[in-house]
């Protein structure tokens, strides 16, 4: 075991026992968190190593989310109607709600869902060759199409309100402590999984296409690989990530509402990968962490002005740290080892991918 | 991390790609790390929810009863698109406690405000309010705007048995037990001043509204009443919030005629749609426009010249005529400028804690539950006239107005319904309104 992976390991088993030292409330904020990491690592995939810049991951964090609501709305309803079809004068539950009342058929929902739209999506652009600029855009009008369809839809999906006031999960209470305890070690459990899957997908030669499409898609395609299928598959494997990170925050967090897969909270999901490091998945999952704890930070300490704070941070990090935290920190390293013996050693050309 | 790959034919033929990454992703997930990884998270939950137990009761012991104040929470929009809403009701809150706390407090504590941002985001209103109930064990808190803000927090407050006090007139269906609410509700401005238009103003409406619940909600319960009162929809139309584009939109409610529009737009969409109405050449004479969203406060950011002679239906305006009300202006203008004005739903954040003021000194506690029981009943002589807390569904008796828009600003009241009317967030005594819950 290396020192790199030793640490990996230490990082994961202080997240792990969180429940030892932080207290109810700011375990639930790290279990937030930590949801956020896992859209995090998808994003850090596609973006800084496929070079697919979306925007719109958004969507597929919501759509997970709002398949695992659906569940925990019909749970906590007890066979009756939702509330707010109630009052939006729907009588009868509409058809595609009725699987939902299953657990397996939501979770799977949660994930499968995600992907299949980011895979008709992918398919389609990448397919026509369309990349960079156009294809963030095109990410962009996929989260207006489906924030207006969610809002407007109000009295199949709740509307701006969203879905909420849930009360048990396979009938174990949410509100009970021991269960959110449960679930923060759950989600650190599937972000460590999801990390060393992403972390195996990069190392692996497929993982080299990855890196090969994002500095030369055409020399790939004329090495006689097809960087549609490469590229179609890692975007609907992250949407896949952004859909399971949505039902561990619908769990943890008890709200899904459309503000919460919109334009702006879409953005600054890259740009957690962007303060943390788009070229390393650990920068990803450290950027959502800091970005996020920066926030509950500078808000409940000057409530009036946190804003500020915040806005000076990404400009700190954009200005002075282009390839963000941890790319500033290897770069350093690298630096300091070349300084060290001259001529770079394997170790450094690894850790730019691992 | 780099290790030798056993099959690597995969890589080039698509058809076999899936299949190899599966295959790959197994052969190594059950790895010695694997078995590793699950014995160590195994014992690792264990000790952990043992050591949280202990955490907890911990947190759990109840706050220690001698300082001589109490805290409270003030949680409300201050950054985002709904801080220039939420930051008066914040401002009407800390001037209320400062009132209090100069009378000698509630049950002899100084009341100390823990203000937190709400950032316009329903999870950070869920996060702070926790954040408020769990850290800093507050005895009540004061907060919301937006009905989904309000959604987001009840499970908070419902699950820490917390307290929450929401100023701001919303759509109804709702009765938490963990909320008071010092806003209207339907029975209290909708539906009284649908029948005002009805009678004075004219039988066809046209409904516009932003595309959120409330416009949604409340023009359900419109279409419902103006059907049993015989008044005719020509028109119901919904844009997104921050919609600026009224063009087509008007060009309808020039088809069709009108002779009251109804208008649950919020925010920079009433800029817009006013302006663009005006430029039309439609003026109050030919069309009465009568909102539910404008107070003193969106009338500066709006423009009195193409809002005079319309019309907005509330429970107070800074105009109302009582000696509370002049000292209550008086008072926030000397706080906060003289440029400032006052509105409803400022004012009923300010009642909300001198409500909960009272009803602590009934119940001789700041116990959640002790003051719940204590608050049926409650009175308190507000600047917009007597509030009476219902026991029953813990929203408020308030007075109906219906107001006139001045070329200063200001409301000129045209009607009002006499005495407070009982809170009915189901509108269960209108048979109207049957089918609708």
């Amino acid at each position: 075991m290396d020192k790199k992976k030793l640490g990996y390991w230490l990082f994961f088993i202080a997240l792990f026992l969180g429940p030892l030292y932080l207290t109810e409330f700011r375990l639930a904020l790290m279990g937030k968190f930590l949801c956020f990491a896992i859209v995090a690592l998808g994003i850090c995939l596609i973006w800084g190593y496929t070079g697919i810049l979306s925007l719109g991951h958004g969507v597929y964090f919501g759509i997970g989310a709002y398949c695992t609501a659906m569940y925990l709305k019909l749970e906590s309803s007890n066979g009756q109607l939702p509330d707010f079809m109630e009052w939006s004068g729907v009588s009868a539950l509409p058809a595609f709600w009725i699987p939902f009342s299953n657990p397996v058929f939501a979770l799977a929902a949660s994930l499968i869902v995600p992907a299949l739209l980011a895979a008709m999506l992918g398919f389609l652009t990448f397919k026509n060759r369309i990349k960079g600029v156009y294809f963030s855009l095109i990410s962009q009008a996929v989260v207006v199409v489906f924030v207006t369809l969610f809002v407007a839809k109000q009295d199949w999906t709740g509307g701006t309100n969203g879905l909420t006031n849930f009360t048990t999960f396979l009938g174990f209470s949410l509100a009970s402590p021991l269960v959110q305890i449960a679930l923060y070690m759950l989600t650190v459990i599937i972000l460590g999984l999801s990390f060393t899957l992403a972390a195996r997908l990069t190392n692996s030669r497929a993982g080299r296409v990855l890196s090969a499409v994002r500095d030369g898609e055409n020399r790939v395609r004329f090495l006689g690989f097809n960087p549609t299928s490469y590229k179609v598959f890692v975007y609907s494997l992250s949407a896949a990530l952004a859909g399971l990170a949505g039902t561990l925050f619908v769990l943890q967090v008890g709200l899904i509402s459309p503000a919460m897969m919109g334009i702006i909270p879409s953005i600054e999901m890259v740009l957690w990968v962007a303060v943390g490091g788009r070229h390393s998945l650990i920068g990803a999952i450290l950027g959502a962490v800091i970005v996020n704890s920066a926030k509950s930070f500078f808000s409940e300490t000057y409530p009036d002005i946190w804003s500020i704070f915040l806005g000076l941070l990404f400009i700190i990090v954009v200005m002075f740290l282009p390839n963000g935290i941890v790319g500033a920190f290897e770069s350093w390293n690298e630096k300091r080892n070349k300084a060290k013996q001259k001529g770079g050693t394997a170790d450094a050309a690894d850790s730019v991918v691992s | 991390m780099i290790s030798p790959m056993p099959c690597s034919h995969y890589i080039i033929r698509k058809q076999y790609f899936l299949r190899g990454v599966c295959m790959t992703v197994m052969r190594k997930f059950w790895s010695k790390h694997t078995i590793i990884a699950a014995i160590s998270a195994a014992a690792l939950t264990l000790s952990g929810c043992a050591a949280s137990n202990a955490l907890n009761e911990e947190e759990d012991a109840p706050a220690a009863d001698t300082s001589d104040t109490v805290k409270v929470g003030v949680l409300h929009s201050l950054s985002g698109t709904m801080a220039i809403s939420e930051v008066s009701l914040r401002d009407a809150e800390l001037m209320a406690i400062e009132e209090i706390n100069a009378e000698g407090g509630v049950l002899g504590k100084q009341i100390e405000p823990v203000v937190e941002d709400g950032a316009s985001d329903w999870p950070t209103f869920a996060e702070k309010a926790k954040k408020l109930l769990q850290k800093d064990k507050v005895a009540t808190v004061f907060g919301g705007w937006t009905s989904a803000s309000r959604k987001a927090m009840l499970p908070v407050f419902e699950q820490n048995n917390g307290l929450l006090w929401y100023p701001v007139q919303y759509e109804g269906m709702e009765s938490s037990p963990n909320i008071f609410y010092t806003g209207a509700t339907t029975n209290q401005q909708i539906v009284p001043s649908v029948t005002w238009l009805l009678e004075n103003k004219g039988k066809s409406f046209f409904l516009i509204g932003s595309d959120y619940v409330f416009p949604r909600t409340a023009n359900k319960e419109i279409k419902a009443q103006l059907k049993a009162e015989g008044g005719t929809l020509v028109g119901e139309e919904y844009t997104p919030l921050g919609h600026t584009d009224y063009s087509t939109l008007i060009s309808k409610i020039k088809e069709e005629k009108p002779e009251v529009i109804y208008n649950t737009l919020n925010g920079d969409s009433n800029v817009a749609f006013f302006k663009q109405l005006k430029d039309a050449g439609i003026t109050a004479d030919d069309i009465t426009v009568l909102s539910v969203s404008i107070a003193e406060e969106e009338i500066r950011g709006i423009g009195t010249d193409i809002l005079t002679g319309h019309y907005a239906a509330w429970n107070y305006f800074q105009t109302t005529d009582t000696p509370e009300n002049e000292k209550f202006v008086a008072a926030y203008k000397e706080a906060y400028g003289d440029d400032r004005v006052t509105g409803d739903p400022i004012e009923a954040a300010y009642n909300a804690v001198y409500l909960w003021a009272a009803a602590v000194e009934k119940a001789e506690s700041f116990d959640v539950d002790a003051v719940k029981e204590a608050a049926g009943g409650i009175e308190f002589k507000a600047p917009g006239g007597t509030v009476t807390i219902d026991g029953d569904n813990q929203h408020t008796y308030k007075t109906v107005r219906v107001g006139e828009i001045q070329a200063d600003g200001q409301f000129k009241e045209v009607w009002n319904s006499g005495e407070p009317v009982k809170p009915d967030p189901y509108l269960e005594t209108y048979p109207w309104a049957e089918g609708l819950n």
